[in-house]
């Protein structure tokens, strides 16, 4: 019996011993000598001390590296001392008191690179795995796969035996596959590793298992190889949804900048070059709401998008109205005059945003909630295109609901499809031009404030867009919103296909080129509008 | 004629000759100035880059009158606005030397704006000073290059991620114009010398002010990972770069990771941009406003002075304009005129003290020794010194392209040319 227990109880200490390190607490002085010894010297001196310090496996150190991960490690000028900064005065790392006498003008920031910092994550993942908050765990977890070191295998067991989140398993699971086959593991467990990683996928598995290939045994080469090249056949699948999906969001930012001029070149056939600065205003105006509420009200800044929404679709309709009603009204039934006009109009607003804010680009902020990316399937979607997608799906709804189910919807087709017998139906087109070309230029102010978020606000912006809206107002069929819809869809996913092979500049000039030759077989776009009094 | 129109016609000749007599004495009554020509885009795709450089002359110019100007007259500075318009440059550059009559330009920031300006400153006898780096293959008579040559910024960028980050997978990505075109092929015969392999090197261009990256940021981390440490070697110019930072910060690409060292971006093109998930991608200059020396906290002080902002930043092309103003400053002085060839002929030699603690000396290519500074962008927009080397000259004709390699640019007696060939002996046979 007491042999018995005697086993039990070495047992247990066995199990306990690979985590011990991690409750070790060492001395003061120790540690702070350790500490100490991250200031000096050159980044690689740096990682050797910090890899020291680490060994520890005291707890206090994972502050001391994380900090210094951050780039807020500072040390005294004078005595080399490294301390955490704590409002104006110093804390010293290893006891968290104050330090007399010194001061934050005392001391200079302890240096990092790219090399110290992957180091110091890997030395940190390696202390926190068994940490008991699950973010520091999964973090943990990601950098020891990353870094695939099988040093790190014992340590890995014990983490993974104790292990209840399934994430954060999973991620364990596939380091641990992936350093056994770096280690002189059997051929049977070399196997499962990479059926193991096969089955786990993505582009982390083709990297593990590209960068083992070489030093690999023989007889598992032929197997490393077949799930490389399965996994490259989905990634590539996947590849091909995801440029769908980049020639969707590619899509949308052409259909918000074009669904405007789709509307009034279809009612009023006319050529409006000043399309282009509606957007502009719009992106500004939301830029001039984010500063006001920057500057008076600081606390609602995550609402600054919703504001500047309806007040840019305001102002942009407005000043549309006040251009159909000052200049566009005069020059009705001339084409070539019109265009002039209108383009002499965006030089005229160009410069006049140039006066007034500058000539330099102006910055808006992204809110949280559009930073980032999230992973659906094998795409990878950023939240900043998602939503614009959303919000032009949006937009377009929107649209459609105004021009069927409204009365100046249903006054606005009578007039696109026949404007004198709309006129001697007693609809006053007049009016109706006005409306229509505000609702254009307002509909380019929100289409501002979405481009706001994924390009620069400079007085230049108009002009990045113009000629892609006439493209795609041409290609899908003047005065159709379902045909502004296709084209810029097709022109966005077609645009995205070509580019890996051609390059952005070639895939433009080619997308140009392929507009040109459809035109010739179809002159009046996609969705032609068809009667008899519309072609005038 | 008529007793009155003949009364009259001598008013008018008598009006004629004292106004004629006068106007001499008027130009002199008001003081003579040395006219300094400020040739910047403050509008367009450039902006961004180029406004504060013309702000930089302006204070210089108010900082040399300070000190009671040049040959004893003040300095007055003309500024244009090209608009980051190529042809345009060439017409203002025109406009500053005939009409405005400045004693010389300084300006240009792309290389094509100052490709566009190289006719007229040879047919006009004129002389620029051109601060920004660029891609070598040059060597103009009337043209002083104080930004950095490849071999002054390219290349040590390229040896610091091969050693220091055991890189070997590259992406050079570039703006599409002749800057990043020569210096990618600079970069791609230098990288293959070293073994690297052509399917280890990804090349891509886009237009300026290109707006949509996803495309381009998947394929660069598509590529980065087959294993191989991989780094983008990134040329893009212009507020294209601003896109592109927050594309790559979206999708999530670290520094640790895939480090983007970019040879375009500086403080200033980082003003006003939340750094933070850009805190270890590098730039690779000869100047950084963190370098710590009493010359560069003395001008970042004058400098945020006179702009009346605390906030302002420093930059490289900055330093050398600071540097090709000092230098033109002491060659009229030597050479006692602002005139052209008497300046040409005098400046070379001549050093001036650079803002970080070394000297920047005029070589006879028209080039100038500077260090090279490899720097990490940190959260607050400023910029980290990782790697710091010693004064390198600047190479006009790259050691690394067979065709430029015996080509040498030296404008003293008795060679007297931009691009003279070593081996064939002879002027301007063998130029690119």
């Amino acid at each position: 019996m007491n042999a018995m227990r005697l086993i039990r109880l070495i047992a247990l200490l066995l199990a306990l011993l690979p985590t011990l390190p991690a409750f070790a607490q060492t001395d003061d002085a120790t540690l702070t000598t350790l500490v100490n010894a991250l200031a000096p010297g050159n980044f690689k001196d740096r990682e050797t001390a910090a890899k020291a310090l680490g060994a520890t496996g005291d707890p206090r150190a994972v502050p001391v590296l994380q900090t210094l991960l951050d780039g807020n490690l500072y040390a005294a000028k004078t005595t080399g001392q490294v301390v955490f900064l704590a409002g104006d005065g110093v804390t010293d790392p290893a006891t968290g008191a104050t330090v007399e006498g010194m001061a934050r003008g005392d001391t200079e920031k302890v240096k990092v690179n790219n090399g110290l910092r992957r180091g110091l994550r890997t030395i940190i993942g390696q202390m926190t795995l068994l940490s008991e908050d699950r973010a520091t765990r999964m973090s943990a977890a990601q950098s020891v796969l990353r870094d695939a070191n099988p040093d790190n295998l014992e340590l890995l067991n014990s983490a993974l035996s104790s292990e209840a989140d399934p994430q954060i398993k999973a991620v364990m699971e596939t380091a641990h596959a992936a350093i056994i086959l770096k280690t002189d593991a059997s051929v049977e467990e070399k196997t499962a590793a990479v059926a193991a990683l096969k089955a786990r996928g993505g582009r982390d598995a083709v990297t593990l298992l590209t960068s083992v290939l070489a030093s690999s045994p023989e007889e598992l080469k032929p197997q490393i190889q077949g799930a490389i090249d399965a996994l490259n056949q989905t990634q590539a699948a996947w590849g091909v949804a995801q440029n769908v999906w980049y020639g969707i969001s590619l899509g949308s930012v052409l259909l918000l900048a074009a669904i405007g001029l789709a509307i009034t070149f279809g009612v009023m056939g006319v050529i409006n070059m000043a399309h282009g600065e509606m957007v502009m205003l719009g992106a500004y105006t939301t830029f001039t709401v984010q500063e006001i509420i920057r500057r008076s009200f600081p606390g609602m800044l995550d609402y600054s998008l919703a504001i500047a929404l309806p007040l840019a679709f305001l102002v942009t309709a407005l000043i549309g109205i006040a251009i159909e009603r000052g200049i566009i009204r005069w020059l009705y039934g001339r084409a070539l005059e019109t265009l002039l006009a209108t383009w002499g109009l965006s030089l005229i607003l160009q410069q006049a945003i140039r006066t007034a804010y500058g000539p330099t680009n102006k910055e808006v902020a992204n809110p949280s909630w559009m930073s980032g990316s999230f992973d659906l399937g094998g795409l990878s979607i950023t939240w900043n295109r998602f939503w614009i997608v959303i919000f032009a799906i949006a937009v377009f709804v929107a649209l459609l609901a105004v021009l069927n189910r409204t009365s100046l919807g249903l006054q606005m087709r009578a007039v696109t499809q026949n404007r004198r017998m709309a006129s001697a139906m007693g609809i006053r087109t007049p009016f109706v031009d006005a409306m229509t070309f505000g609702l254009g230029s307002g509909i380019a102010g929100l289409a501002g404030v979405a481009l706001s978020q994924i390009d620069n606000v400079s007085p230049n912006l108009g002009q990045n867009y113009i000629i892609d809206s006439f493209m795609v107002v041409v290609f899908g069929g003047v005065g159709n919103l379902w045909g502004t819809l296709v084209g810029a869809l097709s022109i966005g996913i077609a645009n995205k296909f070509l580019e890996p092979y051609a390059g952005a500049v070639v895939a433009k000039i080619l997308i140009l080129v392929l507009i040109i030759l459809f035109i010739q077989r179809r002159p009046r776009g996609l969705f032609a509008l068809k009667g008899r009094a519309v072609e005038q | 004629m008529t007793g009155i129109s003949r009364i009259m016609a001598g008013i008018g000749l008598g009006v004629a000759m004292t106004a004629g007599a006068l106007a001499p004495l008027a130009a002199h009554a008001q003081e003579e100035t040395i006219k300094v020509g400020i040739l910047h885009s403050l509008s367009g795709t450039m902006a961004i880059s180029e406004t504060t450089l013309k702000d930089t002359m302006l204070f210089l110019i108010d900082e040399q009158n300070k000190k009671g100007g040049l040959l004893g007259k003040k300095l007055e500075a003309v500024v244009v606005d090209p608009a980051s318009d190529w042809p345009l440059f060439a017409e203002k550059a025109r406009e500053l030397i005939s009409v405005n009559k400045v004693a010389a330009v300084f300006g240009c920031w792309t290389s094509v704006s100052r490709k566009s300006v190289l006719p007229v400153f040879k047919e006009l006898n004129s002389i620029l000073f051109y601060p920004v780096q660029y891609e070598g293959e040059e060597s103009e008579r009337n043209v002083f290059y104080t930004g950095a040559a490849p071999n002054q910024q390219a290349i040590p960028a390229v040896d610091y991620l091969m050693n220091e980050e055991g890189v070997e997978r590259w992406v050079l990505a570039g703006t599409d114009y002749v800057y990043p075109q020569t210096t990618n092929k600079i970069l791609e015969q230098y990288l293959k010398d070293k073994g690297v392999a052509a399917e280890d090197i990804m090349i891509n261009y886009t237009p300026f002010g290109h707006s949509d990256w996803q495309t381009i940021v998947s394929d660069i981390k598509a590529f980065g990972s087959a294993g191989k440490k991989t780094a983008v070697v990134s040329t893009i110019n212009g507020d294209a770069n601003v896109p592109f930072y927050k594309e790559l910060a979206n999708q999530g690409i670290k520094a640790e990771d895939i480090p983007v060292v970019a040879f375009s971006v500086g403080e200033e093109e980082l003003a006003g941009f939340d750094t933070a998930p850009l805190v270890g991608h590098l730039a690779a200059w000869n100047y950084f406003q963190s370098v710590d020396t009493p010359e560069n906290a003395d001008f970042i002080a004058k400098w945020r002075e006179f702009i009346k902002n605390p906030e302002r930043v420093t930059n490289d092309p900055m330093e050398a304009h600071v540097i090709g103003f000092n230098l033109w400053v002491q060659a009229v002085e030597k050479a006692g005129t602002t005139d052209t060839d008497p300046v040409l002929d005098a400046i070379i030699g001549l050093e001036t003290p650079n803002l970080t603690g070394g000297i920047a000396k005029m070589l006879p290519n028209h080039h100038i020794t500077k260090p090279v500074l490899i720097g990490e962008i940190q959260a607050d927009g400023q910029f980290e010194v990782v790697s710091a080397s010693d004064l390198v000259p600047g190479d006009a004709w790259s050691d690394f392209l067979p065709e430029s390699k015996p080509i040498e640019a030296d404008w003293t007696a008795p060679i007297n040319c931009g691009n003279y060939n070593t081996e064939t002996k002879a002027c301007g046979a063998g130029a690119m």
